[in-house]
């Protein structure tokens, strides 16, 4: 399979020819140059998505599985990159059941997001800039999940954080896309610093970079061989279980930066500054679940020798989903409640990684569900936040604002869209026979077997999510209609480049979720989605748990029916009524809880203030001072030694002369 | 006798095939340069030339061997040095069109491409022996004629000067070298390399006469490679050399001699005690050589100058492989040679044109150069940037590579210091870079259209300068056949062991 090579390699070529080569074609006329651009990165990306899906044919169906059941780990392609000595970072493809997945999802919704954009940046300055960004940034989110190593991992870890900071700060002459970008780069830089720490930590007592999970217990004797220990296995295990949980969690913080975990999520919101289809490729489907993907990812290490450890996982997905879906409640922008939906659903993510212990009191056989909950979850949501993210894209192209309060009403001008918009806002409160159900439910009830308390939260937040998400459905669609600003500019519908995503988003959405409805009642083995995505690798049929299962539907519709109660008519006397009750409750989620604020106290009053100023004192002084001094000698040395060059062959040939006794006495004594 | 031995010498007939045919080709050339004679011939050499160094390229070279008793030998890593000096001589041919279609050149083209291809014949026997005096042959073959390239601008006052001072110092070397070389087959009775590593590791105790061979022998390619004390004609001949051989000095020449001083280490003088000494002189040959240069490439500037004293200190860093003795730091140091070829002769390559367009060749002409030829001055800055070791440049990875393997060795605070010193080299060489596009103004260095010759040299430099960093497949293609001190610590206690079991037998 060594065209998945390919898979790499043409969004880099298209990056580097949209990027590099001028494509405004003089004999070619205006609106023909304007797309080679764009027509170059979506044909690349297309001949990359066909790839995709028949490595993934390929590797799912026709791969032979090894004799305990579990696919095998294919390596394609791996070259030494950088040797170091016994450590060495490689370059290379590894295809195992997540990352042939997440080449699926990622090269779907990217294309998605090609199509979609020749709509929605129709016309816009730096379109081709715009294209060659999109590729740049789906050739590194590509090589992140193909990592076939930490250290490869990494790089492309921030090849896809750079992207990402050029695409939000896309509107570059617009002050608060500047200060987003800005933003969105620091929080995570600074997260990823933890995430460097822990590789080295990691590269350091393994002697390895390399996934290899078959023998984690070579990771164990290696760490081993660093802390003097008794050489009986169970020693060895105890001198990992110091190191590792370590360097794991470090590695976690790197991975809830960029998956914008509480507290680091405060770049998210701001990111919403990029065009619409870049919030909905880069700051919902794909880039934000890599935190997600690094836990599952190194989840075989987590579970061997920080099942402790996994705890912290599960209080940070915990309560981050719990705040994000309580500050979505209270936003306006539809883009922001957008935003925190996309935490609040990869908390969850992080919360069903964090609950699965295999092996755990007497549900043995569920062993290693949240796993494949959280993957599936994945899966599920990449498609129907996209389809949101998108949608939302058209009603803003329409509209020219992102306040509710312009909105509403809007059904009727935008079929498509408001159809499209409803589906996915039924597949994220959790609807039966809609993909967010399946998956959802599956998290729920890993969380509810891990412990009951854990399971109730989360089926509150559920019930938060079919809440909020309704709360946006109607107050974009329904509601007063704000007809003043829709007089004197007519909403229409979006031309076909832009529905096209939407529907294609959404009949998967609709597939996926009667598929593995139907199959969780009926016992269709092949319709679940843990046949090919486990833990253990060896595939089980998810049986829906019926209390479980009814539990949260009941949930969903209450909350939905709820937001229809007050949030579908015109006038909206329950709403205001709210208001009034807990004006400072709305404040202070509208406000986000004041997050930002805090973080403002933090660096200006405290770090800056207190500690760089000094520093910088220090620096300004004592160490250019120091550095002067030795720029100052340089030169004075150098003008001392000057008459050593003086021109004359004598002169040389007696320096050569008294520079070999010299080293002779050297030598000699 | 058997004939097939001479297939080992394939690289080297080769070669004097093509200077062969270069030779008759130069009797039925039109000196006087019209109907574009001038492009054949400059087209002749470089596809034989590059002919030549695929065959050398070709796997078939690939295993080692001997010829003439040992005289001549034969090792895959020797190909591929031989195969980067001969992709830097098609460079050097490249930038040297455009000097030698100038009208007092146009009758010697001919020669420049003969001599040229002489020293390279020199520098490949040189790398092959396995002999003394097979070694002395070749170092004369290769430097005698460079002495004639230097002078190749004879009417220049300048060129004839550099040239008097580089025949001259080349000579006293040369008689120390020879005198070195004298003492060891005093002390030893033989000249073949082996027969030396196995004479000194069988005898006892410490000889100093042993010693100061071994000094004079460093000190003969201290010359070559110019390496602090003995690098002083460096400045002056590199000055007032035409700038394209200036190029090829501060490259192959120095490239070929760090090598053998490599080999000839390892492979001589590879003794216990003798290892010890050896790394003694070079610790304060290396400091000496980084540092000074360092100094005096500040305050240059002309830039032939400037490009002298930095070629003196990256020799220092070149050297540095040697300090580890081991596979390793042979891989650095091949590694190091080829990322600096690259490098340096895409800098030279644009002071040369820039000199053959505009004649300026100092750094203050250099000023505002940015705005009349950008796509030049970048280039320049990538090469200048690799030269520097910035990532991702090759020079970063090459730099990186040849601190590790001194660091490995144990030479921390000589790391530190050349690290230090890479923060000098760092200051001058983006002064260059400043004056290209801070410094302003009014009157830069007019526009003009670069040669197709030229252009080429150049993407050839500035390719290699991109991938070999990003790429590490060429390290690791090299390091398949390094080889160091341990293998022939090992195959030296073989070999003693053989005696020994004899000997009881």
């Amino acid at each position: 399979m060594s065209y998945t090579l390919f898979i790499l390699l043409l969004p880099l070529i298209s990056f580097l020819l949209i990027g590099i080569v001028d494509l405004d074609i003089p004999k070619t006329g205006k609106v023909w140059s304007h797309k080679v651009a764009g027509l170059i990165g979506t044909a690349s990306l297309g001949i990359v998505t066909i790839l995709s899906y028949t490595t993934a044919y390929q590797y799912f169906f026709c791969t032979p599985r090894l004799s305990d059941g579990t696919l095998p780990t294919l390596v394609p392609y791996n070259t030494t990159w950088l040797p170091l000595g016994d450590l060495h970072f490689d370059l290379g493809i590894l295809l195992d059941p997540i990352s042939v997945m997440m080449l699926i999802v990622i090269s779907t919704v990217s294309l998605m997001v090609h199509i979609y954009s020749f709509g929605y940046m129709h016309g816009e300055r730096g379109f081709q800039r715009y294209y060659a960004y999109l590729s740049l940034f789906t050739m590194s989110m590509l090589g992140l999940v193909v990592a076939t190593n930490i250290f490869q991992m990494y790089l492309f870890w921030e090849l896809v954080g750079v992207s990402s900071y050029l695409l939000i700060g896309f509107y570059y002459t617009t002050a608060p896309a500047i200060a987003a970008s800005k933003k969105a780069f620091i929080v995570t830089r600074f997260a990823d610093m933890f995430f460097l720490v822990g590789i080295l930590i990691f590269g350091y007592y393994t002697q390895s970079f390399n996934f290899s999970f078959a023998g984690t217990v070579e990771y164990a004797d290696n760490v081993a061989h660093f802390i003097p220990c008794n050489p009986e296995t169970a020693l060895v295990k105890n001198a990992a279980m110091t190191v590792l949980p370590i360097s794991l969690v470090l590695m976690f913080i790197g991975g809830a930066g960029k998956s914008a975990m509480f507290p680091l999520h405060i770049w998210l919101p701001d990111a919403m500054e990029g065009p619409t289809p870049v919030s909905a490729l880069i700051h919902a489907a794909t880039m934000v679940v890599a935190g997600v993907f690094q836990i599952a990812r190194m989840f075989p290490i987590w579970i061997e020798y920080a099942p402790q450890s996994l705890s912290i996982v599960v209080w940070v997905g915990a309560f981050t989903a719990f705040y994000a879906a309580a500050v979505a409640c209270a936003q306006s922008d539809i883009k922001r409640v957008l935003a925190f939906s996309t935490i609040s659903q990869i908390a969850f993510m992080m919360v069903a990684l964090g609950v699965c212990l295999p092996g755990h009191g007497e549900h043995l056989n569920h062993s290693g569900l949240g796993y494949m909950a959280s993957m599936f979850h994945l899966f599920t949501h990449a498609m129907f936040k996209a389809c949101l993210f998108l949608g939302a894209g058209c009603i803003i192209h329409a509209v020219h604002s992102n306040e509710m309060a312009l909105m509403g009403g809007l059904r009727k001008y935008m079929p498509i869209t408001h159809w499209t918009f409803l589906i996915s806002c039924l597949a994220i409160a959790g609807i039966p026979f809609f993909s967010g159900f399946s998956s959802k439910d599956e998290i729920v009830t890993a969380c509810f077997q891990y412990s009951p308390w854990c399971g109730a939260w989360m089926t509150m937040v559920a019930a938060m999510t079919a809440f909020y998400m309704f709360r946006l459905y109607y107050g974009i669609f329904w509601g007063t209609e704000n007809k003043e600003a829709h007089a004197h500019h007519t909403p229409h519908e979006a031309p076909w480049t832009m529905t096209l995503p939407l529907v294609v988003l959404s009949v998967i959405t609709v597939g996926t979720g009667v598929v593995t409805t139907l199959g969780g009642f009926l016992h269709w083995e092949w319709a679940s989605f843990g046949s090919i995505v486990s833990a253990s690798g060896i595939p089980y049929t998810v049986h829906f748990d019926p209390v479980v299962a009814s539990v949260s539907t009941v949930v969903a519709v209450c909350s939905i029916l709820l937001a229809t109660w007050i949030y579908k008519d015109e006038k909206q006397p329950i709403a205001d009524k709210m208001y009034a009750a807990a004006p400072r409750l709305h404040r202070w989620a509208y406000k986000r809880f004041y997050m930002d604020e805090v973080y403002q106290f933090v660096t200006h009053r405290i770090i800056f203030a207190r500690v760089s100023r000094p520093i910088a004192w220090f620096d300004r002084h004592v160490i250019d001072g120091f550095f002067d001094f030795l720029a100052w000698g340089t030169h004075k040395t150098s003008a001392l030694i000057k008459g050593f060059q003086s021109g004359s062959v004598q002169t040389y040939a007696f320096w050569f002369f008294l520079g070999t006794l010299l080293l002779l006495l050297i030598m000699l004594f | 006798m058997d004939y097939s031995q001479f297939l080992n010498m394939q690289a080297e007939l080769s070669l004097l095939a093509v200077i062969v045919i270069l030779f008759v080709a130069d009797l039925f050339m039109c000196p006087d340069g019209k109907n574009g004679k001038g492009v054949y011939n400059t087209c002749l050499p470089v596809v034989l030339l590059t002919v030549h160094t695929l065959l050398n390229l070709c796997p078939l070279c690939h295993e080692a061997g001997e010829a003439f008793g040992g005289m001549y030998q034969h090792t895959p890593m020797m190909s591929i040095v031989k195969s980067i000096l001969s992709i830097g001589t098609v460079i050097t041919f490249l930038m040297a069109h455009k000097w030698l279609s100038r009208e007092e050149n146009l009758v010697k083209q001919g020669e420049f491409y003969l001599i040229t291809l002489f020293t390279l014949l020199g520098m490949y026997f040189m790398i092959s022996s396995g002999h003394f005096l097979m070694f002395f042959i070749g170092l004369e073959t290769a430097s005698i004629p460079m002495a004639a390239t230097v002078a190749f601008d004879k009417n220049r006052y300048e060129s004839a000067e550099a040239s008097a001072k580089f025949i001259l110092l080349a000579l006293f070397s040369a008689a120390l070298l020879l005198f070195g070389i004298s003492l060891i087959y005093g002390v030893t009775g033989t000249l073949y390399f082996d027969g030396i590593g196995q004479a000194v590791s069988n005898c006892e105790g410490f000889n100093p006469v042993m010693l100061l061979g071994m000094l004079l022998f460093i000190t003969g390619m201290g010359f070559k490679i110019s390496l602090v004390p003995f690098h002083l004609w460096t400045a002056d001949t590199y000055q007032g050399a035409p700038t394209v051989v200036t190029g090829y000095l501060s490259v192959i020449s120095k490239g070929s001699a760090a090598f053998v001083l490599f080999t000839v280490l390892i492979k001589a003088f590879g003794a216990e005690g003798l290892v010890q000494a050896w790394d003694q002189a070079f610790l304060w040959i290396i400091i000496a050589s980084i540092t000074i240069a360092n100094l005096f490439a500040i305050r240059q500037n002309n830039l032939k100058r400037f490009m002298a004293f930095s070629a003196i200190s990256q020799a220092g860093y070149l050297v540095l492989g040697l300090m580890d003795g081991t596979a390793q730091g042979m891989t650095s140091l091949v590694f190091y040679l080829l990322v600096y070829m690259v490098a340096n002769l895409g800098a030279f390559a644009v002071i040369t044109v820039v000199e053959e367009n505009t004649g300026g060749i100092t750094i203050d002409s250099y000023n505002g150069l940015y705005k009349s030829n950008p796509k030049l001055s970048f280039l320049m800055t990538l090469c200048l940037f690799s030269l520097a070791g910035i990532p991702p440049f090759a020079g970063f990875f090459s730099k990186f590579f040849i601190f590790m393997a001194a660091f490995n060795a144990g030479w921390h605070w000589l790391v530190l210091i050349a690290l230090i010193n890479t923060v000098i080299s760092l200051y001058y060489y983006l002064l260059i870079v400043k004056a290209m596009y801070i410094i302003p103004n009014d009157n830069p260095l007019p526009g003009f259209k670069v040669d197709c010759y030229s252009r080429t040299a150049l993407f050839l430099c500035v390719a290699g300068v991109v991938f070999l960093g990003i790429c590490g497949i060429a390290y690791n293609f090299i390091d398949g056949f390094a080889y160091g001190l341990d293998n022939v610590a090992k195959c030296c206690m073989d070999a003693v062991d053989c005696c020994c079991s004899q000997s009881c037998h």
